[in-house]
């Protein structure tokens, strides 16, 4: 039963398809030549006020999530819906229909077609069709009719649904998309070292989430290539529940750390004008401090006092330090190192193991997003859809069998629903062998 | 022989190839052809070597990565691409003229690729962001894509002038014009070309959805580059559903296919040099 309502029409047509996809084509074009998400006074001074008000009205802003943006692709997805409502049940017809069944007329349409005579009789005529069909990938079923045989076999029936897939996958995309905005977050955190945190800042602003966990940076590192181009981020994070260790990982810059579906992304760094220190001396036992550039700090148990009295930057990034270090022990000691360096001091009694590193605040992206593996299902859906959209073809033959006075006719009808001329080759080929065969 | 030496060689034997199809398109020179397709199948040959080269280069000067991850780099694989295409392409229809069409688009991108100023040709160390594998995929993908539906535009060029042709009523025996293809084939060639890019862009928006994700946590953030490969997709789905669904064809399609070749083009070069975006990669 087709519903015909002026609505369903509306819904169903392609032209709104076209109408609709023309649209956020053409509208798309907008939120790419004037910037997004800035605040309101960005688009008072580069537009005058009066454009920014109007700009507000319509949420050119933050077009893509504006009412009328959404609302179209609310179109598209019952456009979608209802147009596909409205043609998949003939297709299903198609694909699952008896083709025995079809008046003979119908089947002598068919625009490939070619004739075989055979002395042998009709029986054996129809036994060898079959098992030579069926040796080159042609199952056949068959069913006799009036005087004749019909054999019928096809290919890939179910091929007609290619498009249907395309379509399902849209919407199991944008299902996939509202699933993640509705459950998920996208935060940030900017993580100095050595400092834990539970909850992260959301983007789109508001209160802090919770994350029901702990997450500690341990150390951050930025490695530079000779040309000074950053090579590498790398942060140490570990995760905690009650306080206990329950996950430690490296990350970089495409390969996150996960945890309980939280995805804590390394996105960008912060440097800042204090440092790690560790020394160590030759009894083994070491010690950590923090503490500032320019400040004495001292290790109390071995009466030693050190600090930082001088500093090279590249931007924020301390290249080189000069140290002061004093065990009481002769003179004190000063001299310059790499910040990224551990160096051994010798001094008249002791030799101590000492490096003090600049320390850097992570900056972690943070998202959950329940809904990428349906959008990713989605993805593979579509393209395994348009493969079998454009590529593989409903192909059908039928063979009619008869006695003609003293010889056995094979008539032979095929057809295909795409790809036609690679199928006339293959359906010539076919009839070819058969022929030389009877 | 270095690389930039074999790709600056490969930038003249596609001057050459794009001459040798020329001539033979307007003068009819049937001996000509054969030369013409053996001709650029050692300039593709030759670009090829210069491309792995340019890879093996990477690795002594101890990056070590594909060449594929600049503007530079992607242009000459988009020349590359569309050499390799329209070769398949000839080798499958025997259709020489298509030759005129497309080589000089592909000797263009070379020539840009190696004469620009706005281009830097060095091989540079990747960024962290972009050291991925899906960079690889998903710049493949594109490319591939983008090819097919240059070699489309061409043929909609191709199409234009056989239908104005055709309309001028002028004598149809004579004129270099009378051995461009017959409508329909150009018209068949065109559609089967678009398909094969709809595919290839499709699968390349998606690995860089994917790459998006691993790399920031979100697989799409509508960011120009994103959204005009968005723009470039639904300028290509509106084609095959009107010449699907409603019998679109000919003329309509042809220009559609110069239409969506020029949404591309802002995807792939206007994105970068005219607006701004997340996308830092292609303009250096
Ligand atoms: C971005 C969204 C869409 C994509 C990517 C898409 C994709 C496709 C593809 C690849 C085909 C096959 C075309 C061919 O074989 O040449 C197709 C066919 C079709 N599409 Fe869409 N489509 C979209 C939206 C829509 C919408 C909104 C409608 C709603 C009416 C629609 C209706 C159709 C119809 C009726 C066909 C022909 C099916 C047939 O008779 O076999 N499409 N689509």
């Amino acid at each position: 039963m087709k519903n015909t309502s002026s609505l369903w029409k509306f819904f169903s047509s392609v032209k709104l398809a076209l109408f609709t996809l023309a649209f956020l084509a053409i509208t798309s074009i907008l939120g790419t030549v004037i910037p997004q998400k800035e605040p309101i006074e960005f688009y008072v001074n580069t537009y005058g006020p009066q454009t920014a008000a109007f700009f507000q009205v319509l949420d050119i802003p933050d077009m893509y999530s504006s009412w009328w943006f959404l609302g179209f692709l609310g179109i598209l997805t019952a456009n979608l819906v209802i147009c596909s409502i409205d043609r998949f049940p003939s297709v299903w017809r198609q694909m699952t229909a008896d083709y025995l069944d079809l008046p003979i007329e119908r089947i002598y349409k068919n625009q490939l077609s070619a004739t075989i005579e055979s002395k042998k009789t009709l029986p054996e005529t129809i036994q060898n069709l079959q098992q030579m069909l069926k040796d080159r990938g042609w199952k056949t079923v068959s069913r006799p009719r009036n005087d004749k045989m019909l054999l019928f076999s096809q290919k890939m029936p179910w091929s007609r649904s290619g498009v249907y897939l395309v379509h399902l996958s849209i919407l199991v995309i944008f299902a996939g998309a509202g699933y993640g905005q509705l459950t998920g977050f996208k935060g940030s955190i900017m993580l100095p070292e050595l400092q834990s945190s539970t909850v992260v800042y959301p983007f789109r602003g508001g209160q802090p989430i919770d994350l029901g966990f702990e997450i500690r940076c341990e150390r951050f590192d930025i490695e530079f290539y000779p040309n000074t181009m950053p090579k590498e981020y790398r942060s140490k994070l570990t995760i905690l529940e009650n306080d206990t260790v329950v996950l430690q990982k490296d990350i970089v810059v495409n390969d996150p750390l996960k945890y309980r579906g939280i995805t804590f992304y390394q996105s960008s760094y912060q440097g800042f004008r204090d440092f790690i220190f560790t020394i160590a001396d030759q009894t083994g036992e070491s010690t950590l401090f923090t503490g500032d550039f320019q400040k004495e700090l001292t290790w109390a148990e071995k009466n030693i006092q050190f600090g930082i009295i001088n500093l090279e930057t590249v931007r924020d990034r301390v290249d080189r330090i000069k140290i002061w270090f004093n065990d009481g022990k002769g003179p004190p000691a000063e001299f310059w190192m790499d910040a990224a360096e551990e160096v051994q001091i010798h001094r008249p009694n002791m030799t101590y193991l000492f490096s003090a590193k600049q320390r850097y605040a992570t900056g972690l992206q943070v998202a959950k997003d329940p809904g990428v593996w349906i959008v990713y299902l989605g993805c593979s859906l579509m393209l395994a859809g348009l493969y079998i959209a454009f590529f593989l073809s409903h192909r059908r033959i039928w063979v009619i069998v008869y006695h003609e006075d003293t010889t056995t006719i094979i008539d032979m009808k095929g057809t295909a629903n795409k790809n036609k001329t690679a199928f006339a080759a293959q359906f010539e080929k076919l009839s070819g062998t058969l022929a030389k065969h009877m | 022989m270095d690389s930039s030496t074999l790709l600056g060689i490969t930038t003249f034997t596609y001057l050459f190839s794009t001459i040798l199809y020329a001539v033979f398109f307007l003068f009819k020179l049937n001996q000509l052809g054969k030369i013409a397709t053996w001709f650029t199948l050692i300039a593709l040959i030759i670009q090829t070597v210069g491309i792995g080269l340019r890879w093996y280069e990477s690795y002594q000067l101890g990056i070590g990565r594909a060449p594929l991850t600049n503007m530079y780099e992607s242009v000459v694989f988009f020349a590359w691409t569309i050499v390799a295409l329209y070769l398949v392409l000839e080798w499958k229809y025997r259709i020489k003229v298509i030759g005129a069409f497309t080589l000089p688009l592909a000797f263009l991108a070379m020539a840009y690729a190696s004469l620009s100023p706005e281009i830097n040709r060095s091989i540079t160390p990747l960024v962290p962001a972009l050291q991925s594998n899906w960079l690889i995929v998903h710049v493949v993908t594109c490319f591939i894509g983008y090819a097919a539906f240059t070699v489309a535009a061409a043929l909609g060029v191709m199409y234009l002038l056989k239908k104005r042709k055709i309309a001028k009523e002028l004598d149809s025996t004579r004129g270099f014009l009378n051995s461009l293809p017959s409508l329909q084939i150009l018209d068949s060639i065109t559609h089967k070309m678009m398909i094969f890019g709809f595919i290839w862009l499709t699968a390349g928006i998606v690995t860089g959805a994917v790459w998006a994700n691993s790399a920031w946590g979100t697989y799409w953030s509508w960011d120009p580059k994103e959204t005009w490969s968005l723009i470039t997709w639904f300028v290509y789905a509106i084609t095959l559903h009107a010449r699907f669904t409603r019998g679109w064809g000919g003329t309509r399609i042809a220009w559609l296919a110069i239409v969506g070749f020029a949404a591309v083009l802002f995807t792939y070069y206007g994105v970068n040099f005219l607006l701004s975006g997340l996308h830092s990669y292609g303009s250096s």
